[in-house]
């Protein structure tokens, strides 16, 4: 009974469905890549990795494309139809829609509840409000990129209980609140039904359909940015678009669930616009046809759109300006005689900038990416150039460096070097039969199109033949693609010319309505030969065997075959390029957008030294192999060693017994520093610090370590035997580079030795140096093993501990004190692993981490970390200080507080002043990469302007003022960056906030079983990870496990037992997954214990633990085989922060509120005593290291500790370690 | 799988076995016992030989002594090329242990330098040390560090301590990860059958067209004969502390892992054994 009522289970479409393999990743565990987007003169797509060497074709471009905008996860384009397309890059991870609606009902005594509802009620079907009609069959697509992933299914869970009747929540009238229960005066009662729809159109040009039937203005820029205004998750832009009229138009409601935006509206002006930059936060500037430029003013948080236009004067007072791209800090900007101009002191404070300064080169556009990157085409060679070093210090960057990477498909073109005389006419028409392909397709999803495609069939040219007919001198002309080089902003600029009746801005120009007509001729008299689809006529016939056959193969399927389509445009172009450049062999571009494009000045681009010459790009693939790829499987490296072995077995393996020249001797290491004395007052000391070492009577090597102070005007010293240290933590101090040291004796204490040395190198060298010795001295050496325990410090600092077979022993554990842990490289705040050793990692900006075996890296360089399998890792986090201020009758709220109160900008606490100019990152080795803002994401929400109110500090604050409160503050945010290194690889794309992997108890050696591994991506989505196994530890793809609301916390145990925590708090367990259905088919709500939300669980062989956002830990009891759920909450012990049960079922937690000789230390490592298999909940807590810490693993932990019986004795034992036995980690 | 770290170990703990005997025409007043001892390859003859001398003086009176010196097989052994130099050199292929015979007189002037102490060897080594820098990085590293840096570089070799040696010397094996390798690569190639002490000369570890060099393309250019031609029988072995590397091995790998403590690759071009 208890049993039935404690869970249900779910069956609406959503549970059972929501599962949806999507595309397959390949690319796996590869560095993370974005991409450089470019549009060449012939419209062509093209696409440019930051890992890549070469330009890719964007196939699925089905017509050319004036001008593209770039983010990260999706790019913008207009077409020559005029009309804009969205290409949103595919994901594992989908983009779903929730709709939502509800259906509402009233009681009355002869019906009993009832949709008879009373005329003054709401509607039956309504939104939640009431006021909005919306039955079911009201919900429609947006748009034909949208499918329905089920049906309507009623939402069984009302605050994170299940309802269990049939999601009714009752009520005594509307509006009112809800309850689940059904009482004596529930008079109404609703139910909220879902359906999910998702974005299918992913990684393909999809049209945005237009609102009006016609657009008034066809679009002639576009430019997106906005993404870093909000903390919203990616997929929110502000997308600005000018017309040929000089209108601006910004696209509402684009958001990460709706990729397209919903409608246009029009921007009112000062004037005419010709082109417009949006920055990814608050710059957008736009250039007017007059040559001014107009910066946006007022674009924030609340309102993307800005308010209001603020006029800035051309660079030059002769010549107007052309273009404009602006970044997070920067503006750039050409004037009409292409010179470039760089706007000085930019930022969100002064968007218009102080003055202008002028810069080398010649540029036809320029584009600014990510980290304020720079991009532009040269107005000679209408190259793309880059502008190489550009740092957050010096915005304006070096030089410009041309990127000089050949084209995908560009071998062909060497081959056909030999061609050949084709005429422009001949270009065009396979351009247009490639076009007719691409309609066929457009025309199936989007029936009934009128503009955009289907006259793309007929193409643009016969159309424009009629353009002088239908369309007269002020109407929009579709823009014809020239072959002449000419700059193709000129044409739009010349397009414009010919809409407008005004005199043309650019003279030297050429008269544009005659060039269409030389043009449209020629392709019109190409059209009839390509669509008589008859045999080949002789142009073809220069161009080599095999590409002839390829295009004759072509031209007879052009009909059915659109995979076909691409080879046929490579093909001409390949004829067009030869026919107009001659031995001119690089690419002319139009256009490049950096949007998407994240470089910063880590990173390694192989742009640059690619020739076209196809020898010198083996040469240099294969000297980049050598640097990529590890040495060791080189024949050459394989056989130093087996020489090298051979050499010492030859001239040493007989001669041991002979004496060594040199005796081995002690070494001893000196340095000053600062040591945090053990005495009160604590204070910073000078000391004298030495390292001695020596070689052991077995030939192990040991030291000493010596701290030498005066005490007294007498010398003292205070040491540490080297084998005795279990660790040496870096520490976080604003003023000093710190270390810590800890014995078992120390750790017991909560009392380190707390070191500062000199200089951040120096506290580094010491590390390493100690690091070694430590390690030397307990003979570790190598990567961690499988079975390793893992921990992460506040710090993000990454610690690493082998446990000893004794570690889980009963009755005598190794205490947990005892244990060494040494760092490794990187920067994480979430790690976790198993025992088949895979071990995957969270960065505070939640990117996802997959261990590569490597040891090392960070500070330990040389001889303590490992060749190969160390590379380069970042992180980002967030800096954040407080604006506080008071409130007084007469002025309201300002920042002048009381005597007694806390600075008025300050720290947390409020105890430390902490202002925007005097607070630095938290350490040399972080950099800023924003600047401040405002954090809106504050526990206790806040109001527009980001005030929390409270009565007084420090008190609790709200997100909304009353006539009670006196104080308020707000946060304020700065991001930071960290770059190191260490033995982690990056998992693109999705960010993470939480991952699992199955912890594997039986030691399976043949290292291809896959491996369960679950994860929670940052928005709250259950994802599965496929193709993990030991061999490839980063998997290959993600599949998405449906949910009906956000997740924050995962766990997998034994037998493939998946528990999960939601964001309301309340538990899941997923049923029936196995290796055969990996992603298991439904979610089973579980109860928090009363009153509490949980937020962090773990699963081992067979317990169960979670944690709740009190800090208190809770065991599941009645977890059996046969009901996996278990039956209810037994609470274990309080001030627990986080908890990891590993695969013998040993629980080890992170407590707070550890006592120690000077206090109570928070975030300490603690294994709980005495846990067995038929007390699975143990008996009592053994502190470890800490405090400081956040997060520990032990899934990887499977070894069983040695078997004996206890004897009587134990229980006393027990209890001399015991602090606290019943339930208290204090 | 063996790290790279192992080949640094492998290549410092490389002990040639010794056997030193008193040359024959010394006076002695009772007849001296060979010694035996376990030589560092990496080290240098007068640094490591303490013990041997000590030993010999024991047999020998004060004034008979003059400065000490070694000899193999009728060669004066220089004392400032490296240990594992001199026996690939000239012992390479033979029977172990190296039978070295210890001389105390008749120092020959015309071969080798004067070493009266430690300090000279020290000297010697350090110059090195900076000589490959240059090549390397400008003399930029080993100008950044400090005097105990230097000391520490010293007394790691004096001391036989590698961790104390590679603490420091790893900083000049660095190179910045926008160039491929060092500027130069120092090296020295020795042979025995020529009069010129050795090759050395300006040599990048990776070709202007970005091609890496190799073991092999050294040779080509610095010593083609040591590069049998097609179809031709291996005339000469290239060996490096003991080992014959292949000709394929790049050169800036080999630089980094294979280098003796001074920063030089050594490299002995040796006829191939005609038995």
């Amino acid at each position: 009974m208890c049993i039935q009522k404690s869970s249900e289970r779910f069956e609406g479409p959503g549970f059972l469905i929501g599962l949806l393999l999507l595309r397959k990743q390949s690319r796996g565990a590869a560095m993370p890549v974005s991409l450089l987007w470019a549009v060449d003169v012939y419209g062509r797509v093209y696409s440019l990795s930051t890992a890549g060497q070469q330009w890719e074709h964007c196939r699925d471009a089905l017509m050319e494309f004036k001008r593209v905008t770039a983010a990260q996860q999706c790019c913008w384009g207009i077409a020559c139809d005029n009309n804009i397309y969205l290409n949103v890059h595919a994901s594992d991870l989908s983009i779903r829609y929730q709709e939502e609606t509800y259906e509402n009902q009233r009681w009355n005594p002869v019906d009993g509840f009832s949709d008879r509802l009373l005329p003054s009620d709401r509607w039956q079907w309504s939104d939640i409000t009431g006021l909005q009609h919306q039955p079911l069959d009201s919900f429609r697509l947006p748009s034909g990129s949208w499918e329905w992933e089920g049906d309507w299914f009623i939402d069984e869970n009302f605050e994170g209980e299940p309802t269990e009747k049939g999601g009714w929540t009752y009520s005594i009238d509307f509006p009112a609140t809800y309850t689940k229960d059904k009482k004596w005066n529930s008079c109404v009662r609703r139910r909220r039904w879902l359906r999910y729809r998702r974005y299918k159109a992913t990684d393909t040009w999809a049209k945005i359909p237009s609102q009006q039937s016609t657009l008034p203005d066809p679009f002639s820029d576009i430019s997106c940015g906005g993404w870093e205004l909000s903390e919203e998750p990616r997929g929110r832009l502000s997308l600005w678009a000018v017309s040929l009229q000089g209108k601006v138009w910004f696209r509402e409601g684009i958001h990460h669930h709706n990729p397209e935006g919903s409608l246009w509206e029009e921007v009112s002006l000062p004037g005419e616009v010709v082109q417009i930059s949006c920055g990814p936060g608050d710059l957008v500037w736009a250039v007017l046809w007059e040559g001014q430029l107009i910066v946006r003013e007022g674009i924030g948080r609340d309102c993307p759109k800005g308010s209001s236009w603020v006029v800035v004067d051309s660079p030059s007072p002769d010549v107007g300006a052309i273009h404009v791209a602006v970044g997070m800090n920067v503006v750039w900007a050409l004037t009409k005689d292409n010179k470039v101009w760089f706007r000085r002191g930019v930022n969100s404070h002064n968007p218009c900038g102080s003055g202008w300064i002028n810069m080398v080169g010649e540029m036809l556009m320029i584009s600014v990416g990510l980290n304020d990157q720079v991009w532009g085409i040269g107005c000679e060679d209408r190259a793309v150039y880059f502008r190489q070093g550009v740092t957050s210090s010096e915005l304006s960057g070096k030089t410009w460096r041309v990127i000089n990477v050949p084209r995908d498909g560009e071998r062909s073109h060497s081959s056909a070097s030999a061609s050949s005389l084709q005429s422009a006419g001949c270009y065009f028409c396979g351009e247009v039969r490639g076009q007719s392909v691409a309609s066929d397709v457009e025309s199936d999803t989007e029936k009934g199109s009128t503009d955009g495609a289907t006259g793309l069939v007929a193409s643009d040219y016969p159309e424009s033949l009629d353009a002088p007919a239908d369309q007269t001198s002020d109407g929009p002309k579709p823009l014809i693609p020239k072959v002449t080089s000419d700059s193709f902003i000129s044409e739009l600029v010349s397009d414009r010319d010919s809409a407008k009746t005004a005199p043309s801005v650019l003279p030297e120009e050429d008269d544009v309505p005659g060039d269409g007509e030389v043009t449209a001729p020629s392709s019109g008299a190409a059209l009839p030969q390509s669509q008589s689809g008859g045999p080949h006529d002789p142009q073809w016939s220069n161009v080599d065997l095999e590409e002839a056959q390829i295009l004759q193969v072509q031209t007879g399927l052009v009909p059915e075959s659109s995979d076909t389509c691409s080879l046929s445009s490579v093909a001409t172009y390949t004829l067009a390029m030869e026919d107009q450049y001659g031995a001119d062999e690089h690419p002319l571009w139009a256009w490049v957008s950096g949007g998407g494009c994240s470089v910063d000045t880590h990173s390694q681009l192989h742009w640059f030294n690619c020739s076209m010459n196809s020898s010198s790009l083996v040469q240099s693939v294969q000297s980049m192999s050598l640097s990529v790829s590890p040495a060791q499987t080189a024949a050459w490296r394989k056989q130093i060693l087996e020489q090298l072995s051979e050499r010492s077995k030859r001239e040493m393996d007989n001669f041991r017994h002979y004496e060594q020249a040199i005796e081995q001797s002690v070494w001893v290491k000196k340095g000053c520093m600062q040591w945090w004395r053990d005495w009160k007052p604590h204070k910073w000391i000078d000391v004298q610090f030495a390292l001695e070492q020596f070689t052991g009577p077995e030939g192990n090597k040991d030291g000493i370590l010596f701290i030498y102070y005066n005490f007294c005007e007498e010398k003292k010293y205070l040491h540490a035997f080297i084998n005795e240290i279990t660790i040496l933590v870096p520490v976080l101090n604003e003023a000093k580079h710190t270390f810590a040291v800890y014995t078992p004796e120390r750790t017991k204490q909560r009392w380190p030795i707390r070191l500062a040395a000199a200089t951040e190198q120096e506290m580094h060298d010491w590390l390493a140096l100690l690091s070694v010795s430590c390690c030397d001295s307990r003979k570790i050496q190598g990567p961690p093993s499988k079975q390793a325990v893992w921990s992460i410090t506040c710090k993000g600092d990454i610690f690493v501990s082998e446990p000893s077979p004794a570690l889980e022993a009963m009755p005598y554990p190794t205490p947990c004190d005892q244990m060494f842990w040494r760092q490794v490289g990187g920067h994480l705040r979430v790690v976790e692993c198993n025992s088949v050793g895979v071990v995957w990692g969270i960065g505070y900006d939640h990117t996802a981490w997959v261990y590569s075996g490597g040891y090392g890296g960070g500070f330990f360089q040389g001889l303590a970390s490992s060749t190969d399998n160390i590379y380069t890792h970042t992180d980002v986090k967030s800096v954040y200080i407080y604006e506080n201020q008071r409130w007084n009758p007469v002025t309201g709220y300002t920042s002048r507080g009381l005597p007694t109160d806390r600075y008025m900008w300050s720290d947390a606490s409020g105890l430390h002043e902490r202002t925007k100019t005097n607070t630095k990152p938290p350490s040399p080795q972080w950099t800023w990469v924003s600047d401040w803002a405002i954090d809106y994401g504050v526990s206790g929400g806040t109001d527009r302007e980001g005030w929390q109110y409270a009565a007084d500090f420090p008190a609790s604050y709200h997100g909304y003022k009353t006539m009670k409160d006196f104080v308020r503050r707000r946060r304020w945010a700065r991001k930071c960056k960290l770059t190191t290194t260490g033995p982690w690889q990056e998992i693109p794309p999705i960010s993470l906030s939480d991952v699992t992997i199955l912890p594997c108890a039986t030691q399976s050696s043949s290292g291809v079983d896959v491996v369960p591994l679950w994860a929670i991506s940052n928005k709250g989505d259950v994802l599965c990870r496929l193709g993990v196994t030991a061999l490839t530890p980063a998997g290959t793809s993600w599949l998405h496990v449906g949910t009906d609301q956000p997740f924050k916390s995962i766990s997998i145990g034994a037998a493939s037992q998946v528990w999960a925590i939601a964001k309301d708090g309340s538990a899941f367990y997923r049923g029936s997954v196995s290796p055969q259905s990996p992603a298991g088919d439904s979610w089973y709500h579980i109860p928090s214990p009363a009153k509490q939300k949980l937020k962090q669980v773990s699963v081992g062989r067979t317990s169960v633990y979670a944690v709740d956002e009190n800090g208190n830990l809770w065991y599941r009891q009645g977890v059996a085989p046969s009901y996996p759920q278990g039956s209810s909450w037994e609470h274990i012990s309080n001030n627990v922060r986080k908890v990891s049960v590993g695969p013998l079922d040993q629980v080890w937690i992170i407590a707070d509120k550890v006592q120690g000789s000077h206090g109570l230390s928070c975030g300490t490592v603690c294994h709980r005593l005495a846990v067995q298999p038929l007390t699975p909940k143990g008996q009592s807590w053994d502190y470890g290291i800490g405090g400081g810490w956040d997060h520990v693993t032990v899934r990887g932990n499977s070894m069983e500790p040695p078997r004996f019986r206890l004897p009587v004795l134990s229980q006393s034992v027990l209890q001399v370690k015991d602090v606290a036995v019943n339930g208290n980690a204090t | 799988m063996a790290d790279d770290k192992d080949v640094l170990r492998d290549v410092w703990f490389g002990r040639i076995p010794t056997c030193f005997t008193l040359n024959q025409d010394e006076v002695t007043e009772r007849e001296a016992e060979p010694y035996y001892l376990l030589l560092p390859r990496v080290s240098y003859l007068t640094l490591v030989t303490d013990k041997v001398k000590k030993h010999f003086l024991k047999v020998m009176k004060a004034e008979d002594v003059g400065e000490i010196w070694f000899e193999y097989e009728g060669t004066p052994l220089k004392w400032h090329y490296p240990i594992g130099v001199l026996f690939d050199l000239h012992a390479f292929n033979t029977v172990l242990p190296w039978s070295i015979t210890v001389h105390f007189k008749n120092f020959p002037d015309q071969d080798l330098l004067h070493c009266s102490s430690n300090s000279v060897v020290e000297a010697h080594f350090m110059s090195s040390i900076k000589e490959a820098d240059a090549l390397k990085h400008k003399s930029q590293v080993i100008n950044d560090m400090q005097k105990k840096d230097h000391k520490q570089l010293w007394m790691g070799l004096q001391n036989d301590k590698f961790d104390q040696f590679w603490a420091m010397n790893r900083k000049l094996m660095e190179y910045s990860t926008e160039e491929e390798g060092f500027r130069y690569i120092p090296f020295r190639i020795y042979q025995t059958m020529s009069d010129r002490p050795f090759i050395q000369k300006q040599f990048r570890p990776v070709s202007p067209e970005g091609k890496v060099h190799t073991l092999g393309i050294l040779l080509k250019e610095m010593y083609p004969a040591a590069i049998p031609n097609e179809g031709e029988q291996k005339r000469y072995q290239a060996v490096i502390h003991g080992i014959e590397p292949l000709l394929e091995t790049p050169l800036q790998w080999l630089s980094e892992h294979l280098s003796h403590p001074d920063n030089f690759l050594h490299i002995c071009i040796i006829p191939v054994p005609t038995d």
